[in-house]
C-alpha cells in the first residue's frame, strides 16, 4: 500500500515539475515550487512507513516550515521588491503626498 | 523497492538540472534549484543521512532561495542569449565532474564496516555518549560536545557570512528608497 502511494507521489512530483517548468505566469511557478515542497513532506513520511522505521516523521514537519517560510519569502519578494527592509513603504502602493512617509520617519 | 525510488529520484534530479540549464526566466530558475534540492535531500533520507538532508533543505531550498530572489531584485529578470557557443565553461565542468568521480573510486563500499568512518573513532563515540552525555542522538552529542569547538567556529563562519550578505543586501535597498525619495 505505501509502494503504491509512493508511485502515486512520484506521479504528482513529476506532473508539477512539468508546471514548474512550462508555467507560464510566475504564480503558477510559485504554487509550483511550493506543491514540491509539500511532495517532499508526504514522500519522507511515506519512506519512513515503506521501510519500516516511522523515526523520521518529526523531520517531515520541519520541511513543512521550510517550505511555508520559502513561499512567504518568495511571495514577500514579489510584493515589496525587497526581502530584507521593507521600510516606509512598499513600492508600487500609492502614497498620498509624502506627509504620510515623513510622519512614519519620526514617530 | 529502493532501487526504483533511488532511479526515480536520479531521473528527477537530471531533468530538474537539464531544465535549470534551457530555462531563460530567472524565476523559474530559482525555483527549480530550490527543487533541485529538495530531491538530493530526498535522496539524502534514502541513504539515512537524515541529518545532512536536513541541512540540504534549510541551506539548498531555505535560505539559498532567498538569496537568490535578493540577487534576481538587483539584476534582470530574464537571462540574456550567449552569443555564441564557448566550450571552456563545459570543459571546465566536464573536467571537474571527472576529477570527483576519480576522487570517489578508492572510496569504501556504502555501509561498509572496514571503512575509516567505522573504524576510527567512530565506535567510541556510541559507546561513550549514553554515559557521557545521556542523549539518545550520537550526532547530537557528536556536534555539540564531542567536537564543540569546531561546531563554534562553523557557526561563526555562517553568522559572519549571513551578516556580510544581510549587511550588502540590506544596504543596497535602503540606498535605493533614499534615491526614490530624492526624485519624489
Amino acid at each position: 500500500m505505501f509502494a503504491v502511494a509512493a508511485i502515486a507521489l512520484f506521479i504528482g512530483m513529476i506532473l508539477v515539475l512539468i508546471r514548474l517548468y512550462a508555467g507560464p505566469t510566475l504564480y503558477d511557478r510559485v504554487l509550483a515550487g511550493n506543491a514540491f515542497g509539500t511532495y517532499t513532506v508526504l514522500f519522507i513520511g511515506n519512506l519512513g512507513f515503506l521501510m519500516g522505521r516511522p523515526d523520521f516523521l518529526d523531520i517531515a514537519l520541519l520541511y513543512a516550515l521550510i517550505n511555508f517560510v520559502g513561499t512567504i519569502a518568495i511571495l514577500k519578494y514579489f510584493r515589496y521588491r525587497a526581502i530584507g527592509d521593507t521600510s516606509p513603504t512598499p513600492r508600487g502602493t500609492p502614497t498620498a503626498n509624502g506627509k504620510l512617509k515623513d510622519q512614519g520617519y519620526k514617530s | 523497492m529502493e532501487l526504483f525510488i533511488n532511479l526515480t529520484l536520479f531521473f528527477m534530479l537530471v531533468v530538474t538540472a537539464l531544465a535549470i540549464l534551457r530555462m531563460r526566466h530567472l524565476f523559474a530558475v530559482v525555483a527549480l534549484s530550490g527543487v533541485f534540492s529538495l530531491l538530493c535531500a530526498l535522496l539524502f533520507v534514502t541513504l539515512d543521512a537524515v541529518d545532512v538532508a536536513f541541512t540540504e533543505a534549510a541551506v539548498g531550498a531555505g535560505i539559498s532561495t532567498v538569496l537568490l530572489l535578493g540577487t534576481m531584485a538587483l539584476t534582470a529578470r530574464n537571462e540574456k542569449m550567449p552569443r555564441s557557443f564557448s566550450p571552456v565553461p563545459l570543459l571546465v565542468v566536464v573536467a571537474t565532474g571527472a576529477v570527483l568521480i576519480y576522487g570517489t573510486l578508492d572510496m569504501a563500499s556504502f555501509g561498509s564496516a572496514l571503512s575509516p568512518a567505522q573504524t576510527h573513532v567512530a565506535a567510541q563515540y556510541l559507546e561513550r555518549t549514553p554515559t557521557d552525555m545521556g542523549i539518545p542522538n550520537v550526532v547530537t552529542a557528536v556536534l555539540s560536545s564531542y567536537r564543540g569547538f569546531d561546531t563554534l567556529g562553523e557557526v561563526v563562519v555562517v553568522f559572519t557570512a549571513a551578516v556580510g550578505v544581510l549587511s550588502l543586501i540590506g544596504g543596497l535597498g535602503r540606498r535605493r528608497y533614499k534615491k526614490e525619495e530624492a526624485q519624489e
